[in-house]
């Protein structure tokens, strides 16, 4: 990693950071049965991982979903429900240790 | 070039007007305030085409310098004493950005008790900031430090706040001759401003960010080499001031009479003159008297001190700050750097606070000092009673016995033992 | 990328808010707005410190975090550069705050930046306490609510007082555009920051946005809750324009206070004594000023105003009584069209009206016209009957 002068950073690095590691136990689904297009679930997300162009078209990017579950608190027409985890979470982003030296800090 | 009567503070607006800010931002405060009042009138006359900003405190006028400066565009704030102090958290966070925004620091003494008066403790307080500090013994300087001012700051190699110090009344409020540049020769010296980075919609960029342990320390690391390179700038920009405006331009340090010296008085802005002037009288009378004086206290300059004092068998550093529960803050940073095989005595004087003129007087009563002080109030007033402290207490002002050290006994053989 | 979505995401995904944050939604809805032409300040606080973790930047446009109290006097830099720049048309100023650093630390520096007139957005992300640091109570901070510097206990029900009206406080400035708005409503957020920023001046957006970890509630109710708080007339959503209200959003059905107040970990302490009924109470009042103010509620047109109930009281002036003698009254038993009155206790009453009376006889046995205190005495009523019947007058002896 750069140290830059004044620590100055690069527009939208945060992409890097998979945030989807996060989820613990609920993701979204996207029943596309009824759905509107009315863009609510996209517009409500925090992470702004929600994408769609069309009815029953929305989908959540679970790189970085992490499981809130206002996108189907939202949904005038109940086209999303929270399901379990399926399981294969993305990596997160482990940027201050290096794998050996945590291995090397940790007492256990 | 032409060559004006000037009062100081008028002296430090032309040179600033003459370097072409974007953005002047202030807020008022004595007795640096002839100075934006003076760039004010320019403005509104349309002579100066910067933005002029009003500011609500210190601390916005720096922050709006911070903006602006990260904008990608010059900058300029003044101040003095309490008003530099409320901007002190700024001024960590512009040198932490690396944004170069010059400043005047008005000398003035800090409150309690209040006083508007001459002193250097607002800036010497500040000296751990990342902010350039550069004095000026006289008009000229003051003028002639805020092109130097820019032209440092600006430096990629550098790309720090820069802060010219000139002594408040003394400086600001006399009358003096003062030499102004042409525009088309300061042009020659001082280049545009090219930030390295800056806020544009074109090419996004995220300033003062969040940064954990695991990089800080290097972005400190930075700053601390960004000083050091600091005196390498200073010295080309010194020269090349000289070239251009023909008159000399000590950035970093000015020595007088201190070839053969054995005795030498080290001070920073007007009091220079004065000890100048007690050389002059004391090399009259056959004693070996010379002076140095530090123009660049921030990047402290170490090895060029070294230089100038090693062949000095008796330092005398005046300075008109006290870093309160230590010494002078002047007085220490000499000290860190004499420990070479050539070892003056260095000995440390605090005078002319709150105003309090430091006179051929003061500085000869130091000269008579013999023990080895490191913070010795000169000029206190006999006459006055100090609540608290009895006749024999008040000027108990103690002094380091240097060599005088306690005998220990042998380590005996134990558990912590290696 | 699908159309209208270019500037969703001039705030990336891969911050490190917590699940359901309301002000990085509400973050990300403004530069949607907003879109790339604009220089954005932050303040200290949580949006800064979950989305510019070095070397990590949320922020697709540019943008500059200071310190906790100089987001408005940081944007004033920015625009004077601008202007000097010539560039103010073209390139836009959002300054941005928590409630903590727009209200309490930074509030000089917006002052200034207000009376200065100033051409930029002020954007304060109201979470209603000093989050990052862990919930302490801001000066917006609402009534009744529990933060770490303003617990409920024994002696204490959460903050003793309201929220600092900071809205009012910038009309005062002179600010040109004044509004509120919570992330429950994104379109209306969306039209109110476009049309802030084609006003030129100074313009200030509060924008609500629920805390789940400060608040202590799920995740999932972020929208909900933030929907309640207008619903109830908690928050109300307005515009004011160069010191004309220009617009409120209306509520269609109330909802009461406890809805809002009964999901949040933060006002529990109100549910669980009787002292804190009262608490909710007050907070219901403050709700309901808040709709009388603004007129958030729409009145049925048929409805009478309050004079015109003042007024037919003063009408109705009680007559004056008029004295029968039993010859008098006699001429009035309800016969062939007549009224019919009876006497009790001295005092003529009308009957005509009721049922029971029908052609002045009432049960076969007794008759209109006549002094009936005796008779009554042995009917197996009382003189509740009389009640409510019309006072003609006094019988005369």
């Amino acid at each position: 990693m750069k140290v830059t002068t004044g620590a100055v950073g690069l527009p939208g690095t945060s992409r890097q950071n998979k945030t989807g590691s996060w989820r613990i136990n609920q993701r979204p689904h996207f029943l596309h049965i009824r759905c509107t297009a009315c863009d609510l679930c996209a517009l409500c997300c925090p992470e702004g991982c929600i994408y769609g162009n069309g009815r029953n078209t929305y989908y959540s990017d679970y790189e970085y979903c992490k499981g809130c579950g206002n996108c189907a608190a939202v949904c005038p027409v109940d086209d999303i429900e929270m399901e379990p985890e399926k399981g294969g979470l993305p990596e997160g982003v482990f940027v201050f240790y290096d794998e050996e030296e945590f291995r090397h800090m940790s007492t256990a | 070039m032409v060559r004006k009567m000037l009062e100081g503070s008028q002296a430090v607006a032309q040179a600033v007007a003459l370097c072409r800010p974007a953005v002047i931002c202030a807020y008022p405060i004595t007795p640096q305030t002839h100075i934006v009042a003076e760039l004010a009138d320019m403005v509104a006359s349309g002579e100066l085409k910067s933005v002029y900003v009003n500011a609500d405190s210190e601390h916005s006028a720096a922050s709006v310098c911070l903006g602006a400066s990260a904008t990608g565009v010059r900058t300029f704030t003044s101040t003095s004493s309490q008003g530099l102090l409320l901007m002190g958290e700024v001024l960590f966070n512009i040198a932490g950005m690396r944004l170069p925004v010059v400043l005047s620091c008005v000398n003035r003494a800090v409150s309690a008790p209040l006083n508007i008066w001459n002193d250097q403790q607002d800036s010497l307080s500040l000296r751990d900031s990342g902010t350039i500090q550069l004095y000026a013994e006289n008009n000229q300087e003051a003028a002639d430090l805020i092109y130097l001012a820019y032209r440092v700051a600006e430096d990629h190699r550098v790309l720090l706040p820069a802060m010219v110090c000139l002594d408040g009344y003394i400086l600001s409020h006399a009358w003096e001759a003062v030499e102004i540049p042409t525009p088309k020769e300061v042009d020659a010296f001082l280049p545009p401003y090219s930030p390295l980075y800056k806020l544009d919609p074109e090419e996004p960029r995220t300033f003062g960010m969040y940064a954990n342990p695991e990089v800080y320390t290097e972005a400190r690391y930075m700053l601390q080499r960004a000083m050091e390179e600091a005196v390498t700038a200073i010295q080309e920009a010194s020269h090349n001031f000289e070239l251009i405006f023909s008159r000399p331009m000590p950035g970093i340090l000015e020595e007088y009479r201190t070839e053969d010296a054995t005795t030498v008085i080290l001070g920073m802005g007007s009091l220079v003159s004065v000890a100048k002037d007690v050389a002059d009288e004391l090399r009259g009378q056959g004693e070996k008297v010379g002076v140095v004086k530090l123009v660049s206290y921030r990047p402290f300059p170490k090895e060029m001190v070294y230089e100038a004092l090693k062949g000095a068998s008796d330092v005398l550093v005046l300075e008109k700050g006290i870093s309160l529960g230590s010494a002078g803050p002047l007085l220490l940073d000499v000290r860190s750097v004499l420990h070479g095989p050539h070892q003056p005595r260095v000995r440390g004087f605090v005078c002319g606070l709150g105003g309090r003129d430091v006179t051929r007087q003061t500085i000869k009563a130091a000269l008579a000092e013999k023990e080895l002080v490191d913070a010795r109030f000169l000029d206190l007033k006999a006459d006055l009673e100090l609540e608290g402290m009895g006749q024999a207490n008040r000027d108990r002002q103690p002094a380091l016995a240097r060599g005088a050290r306690r005998k220990r006994a042998p380590r005996k053989e134990g558990i912590n033992s290696a | 990328m699908p159309k209208g979505t270019e500037t969703a995401h001039l705030f990336a995904s891969g911050h490190t808010a917590c699940s359901g944050c309301g002000q990085s939604l509400g973050a990300r809805l403004v530069m949607r707005a907003a879109g790339r032409n604009i220089i954005a300040t932050d303040a200290t606080g949580c949006l800064e410190v979950f989305s510019s973790l070095y070397p990590f930047s949320a922020w697709e446009v540019p943008w500059v975090h200071s310190l906790f109290e100089n987001s408005a006097a940081v944007a004033s830099g920015i625009e004077a550069a601008l202007k000097y720049l010539g560039k103010l048309d073209q390139v836009r100023v959002i300054a941005q705050g928590g409630d903590g650093s727009t209200a309490d630390i930074g509030f000089g520096a917006l002052s200034g930046l207000w009376e200065r007139g100033q051409d930029v957005l002020y954007v304060c992300y109201d979470n209603e306490a000093y989050m990052n640091t862990g919930v302490q109570r801001s000066g917006l901070t609402p009534y009744g609510a529990t933060t770490s510097t303003t617990p409920s206990g024994k002696l204490s029900f959460g903050k003793a007082q309201q929220k600092k009206d900071l809205p009012m406080i910038a009309v005062a400035h002179g600010v040109r555009y004044v509004a509120t708005a919570s992330v429950a409503y994104p379109f209306d957020l969306d039209r109110k920051v476009k049309k802030a920023l084609g006003i030129i001046g100074p313009k200030y957006i509060q924008a609500y946005v629920p805390c789940p970890l400060g608040w202590r509630h799920d995740s999932a109710l972020t929208i909900q809750l933030a929907k309640l708080v207008v619903e109830t007339g908690i928050y109300p959503l307005f515009e004011y324009e160069d010191g004309k209200l220009v617009g409120v959003r209306k509520i269609g059905k109330k909802k009461p206070v406890e809805e809002y107040l009964r999901p949040q970990g933060r006002f529990r302490h109100l549910f669980e004594t009787e002292a804190g009924k009262t608490e909710i109470a007050r907070i219901q009042a403050l709700a309901d000023a808040n709709i009388e103010r603004f007129g958030l509620i729409e009145k049925p047109k048929d409805l009478q105003k309050p004079q015109d109930i003042i007024e037919k009281p003063a009408e109705k002036a009680a007559p004056t009584l008029r004295g029968f003698t039993p010859k008098e009254l006699s001429t009035f038993d309800g016969r062939q069209g007549r009224p019919a009155y009876i006497a009790y206790k001295g005092k003529v009453y009308d009957i005509s009206a009721s049922p029971l009376w029908r052609g002045g006889i009432h049960q076969d046995q007794h008759l209109a016209g006549r002094d009936l205190t005796a008779e009554l005495a042995e009917a197996p009523h009382g003189e509740e009957n009389l009640a409510g019947l019309p006072v003609m007058g006094e019988l005369l002896p």
